[in-house]
């Protein structure tokens, strides 16, 4: 039988370096995360065939649309891809209800119009069909460039940062419809994005690029919070990440010791590294846990550690702290509390703060000597 | 007032629009579509009449086209006549001198398309004859426009090219821009007058009615 959904691996060492490969089933949401110019728009623009890889393959629902070994290249038009622009690319001398008509062209012409407005009504446009791109919102025309995706009746529906060119609200408000439509689209998804946030809310599985690589794939909080390496944890914004010595395994009770600087840290239990081992190892902050001055705080016996606030920067309703730990000259601690915390808690640049750190949360990798930041330790 | 070089010289623009119009948008559209090797000495070659005197244009086409060359002799073999000092020798020389007033507004308004626009085309699955004629040509339309006016009105006021490779035959050759000249020189002052007004209320129109319609798209397109 046929492998459903989409299967893509792209090569190539220039012009945009690529060595990708990822998969995605139907029903499927899968955001590509990764820097600018990590490769996120040209591999979206070779599954849809407007750019022409080197080597490679793509499968989409037991369709070969491309196959550098059988020289096989199916071009853009025969593709039945679906694919909202960046900046929506509408036709912009065309209404809304014949932008969508454009992209039906095999139905006759009444048929055509009836689904576009089926299309349009699915998507919260009906009343505004006649309207031009240049008459319509942000957000509206981010519909319109969805709804023309979707009546082509796609194998694979391909979303270029989508929400990038509305404001805030409309992008709140975008995301709540994104989330209820997929529930609907029986195709795979590949939405491109740089905003991990997004990905954690809409996607499925997330993919991490760097370089036009692809370092990691996988359910998106497991990418974010165990990254396989020191790259991927810098991609996904880990800013805690130092380096330690294992000592040892307690299975009982399902922790890993390591040494870091003079504390012996307890870690959620992780057998694959060895006693002795150097490795790096890494904590979301919201396994950060700041112990409270006037009575004891939840967890505060796990991994307590204290150090001197370098740096107290106000955030709008949050403070962002850089603390040293063992000394002002290797890398600090960040974390993120709320203003109210901050205050109560009387903290203030200079000020020594206990903190733990959430067992759970403490991620080893192999440690990476070329990847890791300046002065670990 | 010269009547017949008024009607010569409009039907002398309009064709020349007429063979321009496909040829320009075929070339601007490539020129803005397609990068290739030597793409600025095709311009270049393209633009050339544009900085070349009149009188210097004229004389190669003379040459090009006089009973000596392969092209006029070709031309009086098949239809009997030279091709120079005739209708369809100016015909020939209008649509070489005019070429860059043709392309340029036409490849700018071409280029003026988002290539995303030309991507989202492709992924609709519109073929590349349905996208240049839903998409490309209504996007490109006030280039067109722009590229048919000046076309025109250039033909119309044309004068070195003309006199050089068509002479001053009545009725077949004589533009009104040679009988404004033979009106001066015959110290008609009153005939000029009247030829030029109509040379510049007719040329005003042209351009006035192209920019009217341009902002009018324009602003229909962008709210």
């Amino acid at each position: 039988m046929a492998e459903q959904g989409i299967h893509v691996r792209l090569q190539q060492s220039g012009p945009i370096p690529l060595d990708a490969e990822l998969r995605c089933a139907p029903g499927e949401v899968l955001a590509l995360v990764g820097p600018s110019g990590s490769g996120k728009t040209t591999i979206l623009r070779a599954i849809a065939g407007l750019l022409r890889v080197r080597h490679g393959l793509i499968h989409c629902n037991g369709d070969r649309w491309f196959d550098d070994e059988r020289h096989l290249w199916v071009e853009a038009r025969r593709r039945r891809v679906g694919y909202v622009f960046q900046n929506y690319a509408l036709f912009p001398h065309l209404s809304a209800l014949h932008n969508v008509m454009e992209a039906m062209l095999e139905l006759p012409v009444v048929e055509r119009e009836r689904r576009a407005r089926d299309v349009l009504a699915r998507v919260r446009l009906a009343g505004l069909e006649n309207r031009v791109p240049a008459a319509l919102s942000g957000g509206q025309q981010q519909r319109v460039a969805v709804a023309r995706a979707l009546a082509r009746e796609p194998q694979v529906l391909l979303l270029d940062e989508p929400f990038s060119a509305v404001d805030r609200a409309t992008r709140q408000r975008l995301y709540r419809e994104l989330a209820e439509l997929r529930r609907e689209l029986a195709m795979p998804v590949i939405l491109v994005t740089h905003d991990l946030d997004e990905a954690m809310m809409l996607a499925d599985r997330m993919c991490v690029l760097h370089q036009g690589r692809t370092l990691q794939s996988g359910d998106p909080y497991a990418v974010m919070t165990r990254p396989h390496t020191v790259e991927v944890a810098q991609l996904v914004g880990l800013r805690n990440v130092f380096r330690a010595g294992v000592v040892g395994h307690d299975v009982e009770r399902k922790v890993t010791i390591i040494e870091w600087r003079r504390h012996r840290l307890e870690a959620r239990l992780q057998p694959d590294f060895r006693a002795g081992q150097q490795v790096t190892w890494a904590i979301p902050q919201g396994h950060l846990v700041l112990h409270r001055r006037d009575r004891p705080s939840r967890g505060e016996r796990e991994n307590p550690v204290s150090g001197t606030v370098l740096e107290y920067l106000p955030l709008g309703e949050n403070v962002a702290l850089t603390v040293a730990v063992n000394g002002p000259d290797r890398p600090p601690l960040f974390l993120t509390v709320p203003v109210h915390t901050a205050r109560r808690n009387n903290i203030a640049q200079g000020v020594e703060i206990r903190v733990s750190l959430l067992a759970e949360g403490i991620h080893l990798m192999p440690a990476d000597e070329s990847r890791t930041p300046a002065k670990p330790g | 007032m010269d009547w017949s070089a008024l009607k010569l010289s409009l039907q002398l623009a309009a064709c020349t629009v007429l063979i321009l119009l496909p040829l320009g948008i075929w070339a601007g559209h490539a020129l803005a579509a397609y990068h290739f090797r030597g793409k600025a000495w095709v311009e270049a070659l393209l633009a050339l009449p544009l900085v070349l005197p009149p009188t210097v244009l004229g004389y190669y086409l003379l040459v090009m086209m006089g009973g000596a060359s392969p092209i006029g002799q070709f031309y009086e073999s098949v239809f009997g006549r030279p091709l120079v000092f005739s209708f369809e020798g100016l015909l020939l020389a209008s649509v070489i001198f005019n070429i860059p007033f043709a392309i340029q507004p036409m490849q700018r308004g071409f280029e003026a398309i988002a290539p995303e626009v030309r991507d989202a085309a492709a992924c609709c699955g519109l073929t590349r004859w349905r996208t240049l004629w839903r998409i490309e040509l209504p996007l490109a339309w006030p280039g067109i426009l722009s590229a048919v006016v000046l076309t025109f009105a250039h033909t119309l006021g044309e004068f070195g090219v003309v006199l050089m490779v068509g002479g001053s035959i009545p009725g077949e050759t004589k533009t009104i821009a040679i009988a404004i000249y033979d009106r001066v020189q015959a110290f008609d002052t009153a005939g000029a007058g009247v030829m030029s007004a109509a040379l510049l209320v007719i040329s005003l129109i042209a351009i006035g009615a192209a920019y009217f319609t341009t902002s009018h798209t324009r602003s229909r397109r962008h709210g």
